[in-house]
């Protein structure tokens, strides 16, 4: 699908980018401090699905980090199309 | 051939493609030298970051430290990790897009201001000293413990190493270098991990193995906290207490990771914006390997130490005991004169165990053909066992029962990670002498070869006070990390962010924030690690925060003051302005 020749918009953009740094740090936020740490005690009564991980355990270890890097790629797609709408993009 | 064949013979070949690729991408330019010519490919970023920030500790000591803490060695895998989220979403971009070669000429140049770009000069360079000390310290370990060379001769060899690359070929040599040292360094840890694996759970992939189901029912963490619960241990899988501080912790290594310096300049070296954002995002893919492999092997390492020790006969214990024992990485003191191993919560000696000799340095040894202990260290308890943490790496392939050359293999990748590593710091000490302080602010006429000169000779002596450092370490090294943490998290990152992110920032707020979370954080790591050692237990701990800790309430001091600062001083000037807003979008 061809867009028309987006208009640059800086601060929409820098707000759009904004608003999506807030939502991927709220879940950074949660898998971190709060299934890794603070929830991790109470998570680990059940187990991850399918294994035998303790499920805090399994994210203080090894989940957060698969999460982390989830972020990250969210970030960096999510990011091109912003860029591309508000026709900052470097392209 | 032998472990000692394999090991010369592995350690070469790695060192000849290290020194062949500095030559072929030698540095011509200061673009060149301090930023790769920012072109680097992202992946290629992401796997020379993954080499930078994977250092001698990641490589050998972190599975160990996690195999004793359990649990409560979560704060380094996450703190380490998470870091990179806050690089990927909250500096990495906007930095690439500010384009120049340093983190203090950030500073400098968006608080215009010479004050903050020398304060930055200087916690740059004492947070790369410190870092640098450790990492050539490991090199000569490496070298003394697989090839029986003085650790002396080792930290040389290194330094002449890393002297070839930095100095020939800057960046640019560097990057590649590391590009390759990381899959040394992987495929050096994984193939170890992976034999342990199937030994243990019968399944190749370790993050898989740690959590599948075993012949008999349970995984093997059901029966690692078994095991810990019948030898008096707290459970494997559950924290100890005070989680405000581990949360402290946790984000003290987070934002600790996203403010240091060497990690950061990686990211001026891609081309465009979006790589910047995209190689953090594959420098923590790479990183993830290696982060969640660890936490596998520390259980397979620990349920194995306990099985294969605990409640044995010592003439009966598996022939590496006795290996490691030679090394003083493993000591054993038959407190109740049966001839078994009691492994026990609570610990045998005060510090490293200190082992008994005659007067001409001959081991003495015990009835059982152990070596005895020096009985003035020991402490009082049931623990009859000394295990140094760094044998869960080294140990593993012997354990094990693996052939020589995979022995061989885990040095090479000690040294590539402790190789890549310091070159790394090298790069930011050289930058910010040559580039920060020779050109920007005292010499800012010098020529574009005089500053490369300038930048090669920074380089040199760098390597140099490095190695000196490796060589007589002073006893703090393992403290220091606390510090370079704490110091990048309560300075750097805060008003770096602040400096991105909100445009009214100035510099009196700046130089205030960091003097004070500087001051701060540096006073309560000094006090309790050096000044009064001990009196560094929970009790006297500021909100019962530790000293790997306090670099978040630094942070948060940094802010409080900084913040008012700013609005009681005049904002910053239309050009400082218009740069921020031009650091916020990719495009021109």
């Amino acid at each position: 699908m061809k867009h028309d020749t987006p208009r640059p918009d800086a601060n929409a953009h820098f707000r759009a980018n904004l608003k999506l740094i807030a939502v991927l740090l709220s879940i950074w936020v949660f898998v971190a401090f709060g299934c890794g740490i603070l929830l991790a005690p109470w998570l680990n009564q059940w187990n991850l699905p399918g294994t035998t991980f303790p499920l805090g355990f399994w994210f203080a270890q090894q989940g957060s980090i698969y999460i982390f890097v989830l972020l990250i790629l969210v970030y960096v797609r999510a990011m091109r199309r912003i860029d591309n709408r508000y026709g900052v993009s470097e392209d | 051939m032998d472990i000692q064949g394999w090991t010369f013979l592995l350690v070469g070949l790695s060192f000849t493609l290290y020194i062949g690729i500095a030559i072929w991408s030698r540095a011509r330019t200061t673009g060149d030298f301090y930023v790769a010519g920012k072109g680097v490919h992202p992946v290629a970023n992401g796997l020379a970051t993954a080499a930078d920030w994977m250092s001698a500790a990641s490589f050998i000591s972190m599975a160990g430290i996690i195999a004793f803490a359990g649990m409560g060695g979560s704060v380094y895998l996450i703190g380490w990790t998470g870091g990179y989220v806050l690089l990927a979403l909250l500096l990495a971009p906007y930095l690439r897009k500010f384009g120049k070669y340093t983190v203090p000429d950030f500073v400098g140049d968006r608080y215009a201001s010479q004050t903050a770009r020398v304060v930055a000069v200087l916690c740059a360079l004492f947070v790369s000293f410190t870092y640098v000390a450790g990492q050539m310290r490991g090199v000569g370990i490496v070298f003394s413990r697989f090839l029986e060379v003085d650790i002396t001769l080792g930290v040389i060899i290194g330094m002449g190493l890393v002297f070839i690359y930095a100095v020939i070929g800057g960046m640019k040599g560097i990057t590649y270098t590391q590009v390759a040292q990381y899959c040394v360094l992987i495929f050096a840890f994984m193939v170890p991990a992976i034999f342990l694996s199937i030994m243990a759970t019968g399944h190749p992939l370790p993050q898989t193995g740690l959590g599948a189901e075993l012949e008999g029912g349970g995984g093997l963490l059901q029966k690692l906290d078994q095991l810990h619960t019948d030898l008096g241990f707290s459970q494997y899988t559950e924290y100890g207490d005070n989680m405000f501080n581990i949360v402290c912790i946790t984000a003290a290594l987070m934002l600790g990771t996203a403010g240091l310096p060497h990690v950061i300049v990686r990211f001026y070296t891609v081309k465009r914006v979006r790589d910047a954002r995209s190689s953090a995002g594959w420098a923590l893919l790479f990183i993830a390997i290696l982060y969640t492999t660890a936490p596998a092997i520390a259980v397979f390492a620990r349920t194995n130490l306990i099985e294969s020790v605990h409640k044995t006969s010592y003439t009966e214990v598996p022939a590496w005991f006795s290996t490691w024992e030679d090394s003083g990485l493993l000591a054993w003191h038959d407190r109740n004169n049966d001839g078994v191993i009691t492994y026990a919560p609570g610990k045998l000696t005060a510090g490293r165990p200190v082992f008994a000799t005659t007067e001409t340095g001959t081991p003495l040894r015990g009835s059982h053909g152990e070596r005895l202990l020096s009985t003035d260290t020991l402490v009082p308890g049931d623990n009859e066992l000394y295990v140094d943490r760094d044998i869960m790496v080294l140990a593993n392939p012997e354990i094990a029962g693996l052939p020589d050359w995979v022995v061989a293999l885990v040095a090479a990748g000690g040294l590539a990670a402790a190789l890549s590593t310091a070159a790394g710091l090298l790069m930011v000490i050289s930058s910010a002498v040559s580039h920060d302080l020779i050109k920007r602010t005292l010499v800012p006429t010098i020529s574009e070869r005089g500053e490369l000169r300038v930048a090669r000779i920074a380089a040199g002596v760098a390597v140099v006070c490095a190695g000196l450092l490796g060589i007589f370490p002073p006893d703090y090294v393992a403290a220091v990390v606390a510090f370079a943490f704490g110091l990048a998290a309560s300075s750097f990152f805060p008003v770096i962010l602040l400096g991105i992110f909100w445009k009214r920032f100035n510099a009196a707020g700046a130089i205030s924030g960091m003097l004070v979370g500087l001051c701060f954080t540096a006073t309560y790591i000094v006090y309790f690690k050096f000044v009064n050692p001990a009196a560094n237990v929970p009790t006297n701990w500021l909100f019962g925060v530790s000293p790997e800790g306090i670099g978040v309430i630094g942070m948060v001091l940094n802010l409080a003051v900084g913040v008012p600062m700013a609005l009681l001083t005049k904002p910053p000037s239309a050009e400082v302005q218009a740069l921020v807003e031009s650091i916020r979008i990719p495009g021109d």
